[in-house]
């Protein structure tokens, strides 16, 4: 097989040619840019991206960095973008994702390169950390194990398969315009701390990830979900988190009210109420935000689509709240 | 073709443009629209995160809706596409949950066997008009116009859920529509992306960006409009753009057009039957482009 490699490399210390990327976005907007340079290589044609990379730093171009070590998606180091998409590049096969004779390999626009496909895992990891990321403990007793059910641990062994790969990150829509965004891999461990029968400190947490840049910044695109490779689904964690804490009573945030305002216009109409949607979630005492929203909803009333006055309820709405009746739990 | 019609609440509430417009495109190709006005809202996601079972119910309503009247569930919306796709995997999948669901419906008069498809617009001109009858029906080819797909997150994730994992061209529906009325689609990242819709009440600035960049990149491929499949996209992309354009301090300045409303303008229709003229990006530069007014 006959591939070109198109490899996005960063090397700030020396010149390199090949073809200017576009400047990085903030917060490394004073970065400089990654080149991209062109390989032309034969690969066997079961042969991975990864395969093409070793080849080329062992063949073509020595001063090419890469990181990877366990070639079989346990380590989780060589996640990268590939074709604008996170994969592992041990697991994904050349075959696969060439597109007209080329595929194209970098580190993604919001991972800063140290070099070349090697990306700074420090900010990733600053956000693991600060979840918290293990268990305090509730004493145990010195004569004894800890002993937890089963079930428990059913609830809990989605995320335990999470390798830190940073896929999930990479293509994360909300952390691409707010780097403060907990992102979906601290958010998918907070889930697995959070919801184990031997942490003490279930409150806190829940508390802390229903601030602002937690749970509720999430933008719910399942990008993390379908770009995982090892199906720990981060989006369907984030969202249990968001119930436990509106369980737990956090409620004081944009995105409960925005839940409740949204389940309270569908119980009552049967569908949803629009104008009364968005002050309702941002709280209708936060006078800033209100006025913040104003001028859409001047430029949806001069294009005349402001959704009428007048809410009108759905012919069928009494068997809708029959149904909220019999099964809303909290929504009701 | 017969189709049971599930609007959802956008189509009849901010963007009243997409209701009118879907109409004339399904009279053009025959499709006959059983609108399911008992129907209730999908949830939209919020509620299925909350309480499962609640959704199960209210989207199984749906769905048992359109089985009896013995046809497939056609939406408009990518988001309520999104949603009661989802529904009606997790009800087919999971006995337990159909079971569920099914006790709370019975006391309505209702239950669902499992057989409603539920398909989006695009999926069915696709699908089953299918692209040759499409074209016969063109009027006005859209020639000269550059014209960027943005599919929104819920037509294409999970792929499970959506039939992707059979369907893979679905992915690109779009496209072939585009290039079929004469149109040239743009290719550009952030298509399948988030508009930032979702978050736009938690985080405002970062979801107008979000849209924003989008846009901005279409632009810069020299897209003239966007398209789009969901009124939800629609609503971040066309009536926030101003917003976004402050936030972001740049000009935008890129109309963005619901599906129908294209079809229709390749059909003949004019732009102010498919109400081409009640946008807050106004849609004039594109129109005279392929020598229309508004």
């Amino acid at each position: 097989m006959h591939v070109k490699m198109v490899v996005g490399r960063y090397a700030p210390d020396r010149k390199l040619d090949g073809e200017l990327g576009a400047p990085y976005p903030p917060p490394y907007a004073d970065k400089p840019r990654k080149t991209y340079q062109t390989f032309e290589i034969d690969l066997h044609d079961e042969a991975m991206v990864l395969d093409g990379l070793i080849h080329i730093r062992e063949h073509v171009d020595e001063s090419l960095v890469v990181r990877c070590s366990c070639r079989c998606a346990i380590c989780g180091s060589c996640a990268m973008w590939i074709n604008g998409h996170a994969k592992l590049a041990c697991t994904t096969k050349m075959k696969d994702v060439i597109e007209n004779g080329a595929v194209r390999v970098e580190a993604p626009p919001s991972m800063m390169p140290v070099r070349d496909l090697v990306w700074d895992m420090g900010p990733f990891m600053e956000k693991m950390r600060s979840v918290k990321p293990w268990l305090e403990g509730k004493p145990v007793s010195p004569d004894e194990e800890y002993r937890v059910p089963n079930e428990a641990m059913d609830e809990l062994v989605q995320e335990v398969s999470c390798i830190s790969c940073g896929a999930c990150l990479m293509d994360c829509e909300s952390y691409a315009v707010n780097d403060k965004f907990l992102g979906p891999h601290a958010l998918a461990r907070a889930y697995r701390y959070a919801n184990d029968p031997r942490d003490s400190m279930q409150q806190e947490r829940l508390k802390e990830y229903s601030d602002p840049n937690g749970v509720w910044d999430c933008t719910h695109c399942y990008e993390c979900v379908h770009v995982c490779p090892k199906g720990v689904a981060p989006l369907e964690q984030i969202l249990k988190i968001r119930q436990m804490s509106v369980a737990a009573g956090y409620t004081n945030n944009a995105g409960t009210r925005h839940a409740l305002a949204f389940a309270e216009s569908v119980r009552d109409s049967g569908r949803l109420n629009e104008l009364t949607l968005m002050p309702k979630s941002l709280g209708l005492f936060n006078i800033k935000a209100q006025l913040q929203s104003l001028p859409s909803a001047f430029n949806l009333l001069r294009a005349g689509k402001l959704p009428p006055i007048i809410h009108h309820k759905i012919p069928g709405v009494t068997r809708v709240k029959a149904i909220f009746k019999k099964v809303g739990g909290p929504l009701t | 073709m017969k189709v049971a019609f599930w609007p959802g609440c956008v189509s009849k509430g901010a963007c009243p443009e997409l209701y009118v417009s879907t109409h004339k495109v399904a009279e053009a190709l025959g499709i006959e629209l059983h609108e399911l006005t008992e129907a209730p809202c999908t949830g939209a996601g919020v509620l299925s995160e909350q309480n499962p079972a609640l959704a199960d119910s209210l989207n199984g309503l749906t769905l048992a809706m359109a089985e009896k009247l013995g046809a497939d569930l056609m939406t408009i919306c990518s988001t309520c596409q999104g949603v009661l796709s989802n529904h009606n995997y997790q009800l087919t999948h999971k006995p337990e949950r159909m079971e569920r669901a099914n006790a709370v419906l019975s006391e309505q008069g209702y239950t669902y066997k499992g057989t409603t498809k539920v398909k989006h617009l695009l999926w069915i001109l696709v699908e089953d008009i299918g692209l040759d009858k499409i074209r016969s029906l063109v009027k006005r080819k859209l020639t000269g116009l550059k014209i960027a797909p943005f599919y929104g997150c819920y037509i294409l994730r999970p792929e499970e859920y959506l039939g992707l994992r059979e369907k893979p061209e679905r992915k690109n529906y779009l496209e072939q529509i585009i290039s079929i009325i004469g149109g040239e689609p743009v290719e550009y990242h952030g298509k399948s992306k988030c508009c930032g819709f979702p978050m736009v009440t938690m985080n405002r600035d970062k979801a107008l960006m979000m849209g924003g960049n989008h846009i901005m990149e279409a632009k810069s491929k020299g897209a003239d409009l966007l398209v789009t499949p969901c009124p939800l996209c629609h609503l971040n992309l066309d009536a926030q753009q101003p917003d976004a354009a402050r936030v972001m301090k740049q000009t935008i300045d890129v109309p963005i057009f619901h599906l129908p409303q294209l079809l229709g303008l390749a059909f003949g229709f004019s732009p102010e039957e498919l109400r081409l003229d009640h946008h807050v990006v106004p849609t004039t530069k594109a129109l005279e482009k392929v020598e229309l007014k508004v």
